[in-house]
């Protein structure tokens, strides 16, 4: 088996990987401080506290499973209800984590894993794979030491300062999550038809269900689980992973794909 | 029924962390499970997708701006604008939209 690997901050390795790291962190960081004063606007409307939004943001580090989370706050949702929206919300980071797992030296400590989850987002995820070979984790801890505070910083400012804005610039700001959460998807579907159909089925049944006489009286939450779940399984059932292993995805799924495609080989290498 | 805020925090965090957490330190080799496998790519697009409509245009003062982000926002991010340039510029489209709208 091979050794086990610590990562000393001693090493000037690791400390280059930890400046290339931070220096990603800040164009992340930035849009994140954008996007977090949109969510700090959902969070007030939540009845959420500036103060309690900061704490929310630094341990989450989720902007969709916040948001999710946040509207099960908003309606008083039971705590079943909110542990099962920020699993379906946050099931994509079990798949880069999943991704990650096959990237890290084998020998990696324990409480590097254990840190090096706390960085698994969108954006800190890309820029962890996107260096050749093993993960170097103090490139992951770089980023998410600048983008992290950003984030938690913008959404604090967002649930402060969203009530003295002009309602004017409130409502332009509050579509930032959306327009993020566009520029996560509409990527791929790009590149792959099928996921193109999949976001437009997920509209049209995302918007009737809102509208239809029974569906509509469930909470908007509760709806956004049984949409994932089913429209997810016949995606799965219709359309296995044969699709999902093409090579022409692009963006984070390049990434991703890059990602699971490299621990392969590198495990095969390792049980030669 | 009043839930206590910190307990929805605590719970949120927990399964957050859980989430990326667990595979990372329990599994060492790829989900062999094909639908497994396919279920889990498909959940993001889908979930992100019901997320974002119908409530952007439910977000802003006037429905027509929201949807005027919307079709603004999936125009950049299929030219492949940055995740920062699509938020922006769908915060524009909206700021400029309600001038003659609201």
């Amino acid at each position: 088996m091979s050794k086990k690997k610590y990562y000393s901050i001693k090493d000037s390795e690791n400390r280059t990987a930890f400046r290339d790291g931070m220096r990603n962190g800040i164009p992340i960081g930035l849009g994140y401080l954008a996007v977090g004063f949109s969510l700090g606007i959902a969070a007030k409307n939540a009845g959420l506290t500036p103060g309690q939004n900061f704490l929310v943001s630094i341990l989450c580090n989720a902007s969709a499973g916040q948001y999710a989370g946040l509207t099960v706050i908003a309606i008083a949702g039971s705590y079943l209800a909110i542990a099962l929206m920020t699993f379906i919300a946050n099931a994509r980071y079990m798949l880069m984590s999943c991704a990650l797992s096959q990237r890290l030296d084998p020998g990696t400590a324990w409480w590097h894993r254990m840190l090096i989850a706390m960085g698994i987002t969108d954006e800190i995820f890309a820029v962890t794979v996107s260096r050749p070979g093993f993960i170097n984790p103090w490139c992951t801890y770089g980023a998410l030491l600048i983008a992290s505070p950003m984030w938690a910083t913008g959404n604090a400012i967002g649930c402060f300062a969203g009530n003295i804005m002009p309602v004017r610039l409130v409502s332009a700001l509050s579509v930032a999550l959306f327009g993020m959460f566009l520029a996560v998807i509409i990527p791929p579907a790009r590149k792959s038809r099928i996921i193109a159909a999949l976001i437009v089925v997920s509209f049209a049944a995302s918007y009737a269900c809102a509208h239809l006489p029974v569906i509509s009286s469930v909470s908007g939450g509760t709806r956004t689980i049984i949409l994932t779940v089913a429209i997810s399984t016949a995606a799965a059932i219709l359309f296995p992973h044969a699709e999902a292993s093409d090579s022409e995805q692009c963006g984070e799924n390049a990434d991703l794909e890059d990602a699971l495609e490299g621990g392969v080989l590198e495990v095969a290498e390792n049980e030669q | 029924m009043s839930n206590n805020v910190y307990i929805y925090i605590l719970i949120m965090f927990g399964v957050s962390y859980l989430i990326r957490v667990l595979p990372l330190t329990l599994i060492r080799k790829q989900i062999e499970n094909r639908f497994v496998q396919s279920f889990l790519y498909y959940v993001p697009y889908v979930t992100l997708a019901v997320m974002t409509f119908p409530a952007i245009v439910e977000a802003t003062q006037s429905p027509l701006a929201g949807a005027l982000a919307l079709v603004v926002g999936i125009v950049a991010a299929w030219f492949e604008a940055s995740l920062f340039s699509v938020a922006a510029m769908c915060c524009a489209v909206v700021l400029v939209a309600e001038l003659f709208l609201v």
